[in-house]
């Protein structure tokens, strides 16, 4: 009697810690199915095609126009300058601190990589707002800094720390084997770390830039404090406005159930799958790393 | 022997190092800067008033001490609810889960949460939490916001130090008797508790510097409460205040005054989490 009992206990524990388990699951699809179910409307309002490739936003007018294509390219051109600037110097930070820097300088500079990663992005954006976008306005003599190309910089600052430490962790998995070997028939040791022990880590260094595809196309707050903010198609030295701040920004004030609120619903959703696909992506590097 | 390296071999090497000491230090010169710069404009604006007055428009006088509290509770609350949900995820997938397919479903889906924007978060919890649960714009919507947000990286941190919890302890308590339950109260549980720990301070770390998901969840009021009465209004965390005042207010001295807080609370946070590493792993070596 007293061991059914104890059975049963058993029996409610392991189901109470299955529930518990399923609640990551659960918070994806019920994420998932809000955003979908709550975007639709405002692309079948609009039209699949005016909403993508639309090129006007005007949202707020007699007669308004709901195309975010302006947004796209904004998050697209944004992460690529982010990338063009930030991996070379991220790649290159990961590959000395991995194989040449002294165990002290590793620390040191690894709890700076760690401390830049941790800064929060509201204080990106105020140091771009106080610092970038003045200097690029008297740099480039404009009327005002706030741009895309502001925009970029602090976006290749803030996905630094991740590059440099996903490349770190793929550099420092490559068996000592490769490089003795490549040491061995006379290649410097620069020559091995970038023709042996580089490629034999593609797939984590190039995980790491997925993974910095990912932070600056989700970035938010850095990026509205430092483009200026206006659905302009993009260009590097006028005010632009990205997908995730077309979700925040217009959030305050628009009415619930307008067309302008259900094509900010419908932005969030494009935004998602986005991130789908990058994430996707991302296991994909991850697991061909993993695999070696 | 040795014959001198041809010309554009050491070209190359010459190239090579020269772009890996310049990105090396871009890096380091970017992480001084950021720190110097902000605790220099930040640091001399913090004043006592500052710190323990709010905000009051007849007084002319900006305080944070409300952001402060803010900041408190919701740290509070987030890690009241996530650190059970987090820690019996991750007991469930290394103690009861034997279906690798559940397994693995449950790992992609927290891949999923961790890769998802806060922007998004903030998004999805402002229609769920405040909207369709009816909380409205109050620190518990942020909250539970958060919960979502970091539930992966407990469940993560967790999971990770019952790993290193040996097999052998698990068979010996069996082996004993004793039931799984039983064996996970007393042998399992005490053994993770280093990836709880850091779950916690990571989680710490990621609220402070949360404003995306805050903005439309818990708001940006500047009131004093109490706890309970806080949790059920809207109130702006440090992050979210030094947004306002540097992009709505113009204040950007009380905005640099915050954003130096918030960098010494960033150092702090990134410091504990390697103390505990290193406080643990010297006593698992024992």
């Amino acid at each position: 009697m007293k061991q059914k009992s104890k059975q049963i206990f058993e029996k409610v524990i392991h189901g109470f810690f299955l529930i518990l388990g399923l609640i990551t699951v659960g918070l994806v699809l019920l994420i998932t199915v809000y955003l979908v179910v709550s975007g639709i409307p405002g692309i079948v309002n609009i039209g699949f095609f005016d909403f993508i490739f639309g090129k006007q936003w005007a949202s707020t007018a007699a007669e308004p126009s709901f195309g975010i294509l302006p947004f796209i390219l904004t998050s697209i051109y944004g992460t690529a300058g982010a990338l063009v600037v930030g991996v070379p110097v991220g790649f290159f930070t990961a590959v000395y601190l991995a194989k040449f820097a002294k165990s002290r300088t590793k620390e040191l500079v690894g709890a700076a990589v760690s401390l830049l990663a941790g800064i929060p992005s509201v204080v990106y954006g105020l140091v771009g707002m106080m610092v970038l976008v003045p200097g690029i306005r008297k740099v480039f003599g404009l009327p005002d800094g706030a741009s895309l190309l502001a925009a970029m910089i602090v976006l290749a600052v803030m996905i630094l720390p991740s590059i440099i430490k996903v490349s770190l962790t793929a550099l420092e998995a490559v068996p000592r084997e490769y490089e003795d070997a490549s040491l061995a028939l006379g290649a410097t040791p620069v020559e091995t770390c970038f023709r042996v022990s580089v490629p034999a880590a593609k797939s984590g260094i190039a995980a790491a830039v997925v993974l910095g595809v990912g932070r600056a196309i989700g970035e938010a707050m850095a990026v509205i404090m430092v483009s200026g903010n206006a659905p302009n198609m993009p260009s590097l030295f006028q005010s632009v406005r990205f997908l995730t701040t077309a979700v925040s920004s217009e959030m305050s004030y628009a009415t619930t159930g307008s067309l302008q609120s259900q094509a900010l619903f419908s932005i969030a959703l494009v935004l998602f799958f986005f991130i789908l696909l990058i994430n996707a992506a991302l296991n994909y590097f991850l697991k061909r790393s993993r695999e070696g | 022997m040795d014959k001198p390296l041809s010309k554009r071999r050491r070209a190359y090497i010459a190239l090579m190092r020269a772009l890996m000491t310049l990105s090396f230090l871009i890096t380091a010169a970017l992480a001084v800067f950021m720190v110097a710069y902000v605790l220099a404009k930040g640091l001399p604006s913090i004043t006592w008033e500052l710190l323990s007055t709010k905000p009051s428009y007849l007084e002319d006088r900006i305080g944070i001490l409300p952001d402060i509290l803010n900041t408190i509770y919701i740290v509070i609350a987030t890690l009241a609810v996530v650190l059970p949900l987090g820690v019996g995820a991750a007991i469930y997938l290394t103690e009861y889960a034997r279906n690798k397919r559940v397994v693995a479903m449950i790992e992609y889906a927290a891949e999923t949460l961790s890769g998802i924007p806060s922007i998004i978060y903030g998004f999805v919890g402002m229609l769920f939490f405040c909207t369709y649960f009816g909380l409205g714009t109050s620190i518990m919507a942020g909250a539970l916001t958060l919960v979502i947000m970091n539930l992966p990286t407990v469940m993560r941190t967790t999971q990770e130090s019952l790993k290193t919890v040996p097999q052998s302890y698990r068979e010996g308590a069996f082996g004993l008797g004793a039931g799984r339950w039983r064996v996970i109260r007393t042998v399992v549980l005490p053994g993770c508790v280093d990836g709880i720990i850091t779950g916690c301070i990571l989680s710490v770390g990621r609220i402070l510097g949360e404003s995306a998901a805050l903005l439309y969840t818990a708001g940006f009021a500047h009131v004093l409460h109490g706890f309970f009465e806080g949790l059920g209004s809207a109130g702006a965390t440090l992050t979210v205040a030094m947004y306002v005042y540097a992009k709505e207010d113009g204040e950007f001295q009380v905005a640099f005054a915050i954003a130096s807080i918030l960098m010494l609370l960033t150092v702090l946070v990134n410091l504990s989490a390697t103390l505990v590493a290193k406080y643990y792993k010297k006593r698992r070596n024992i």
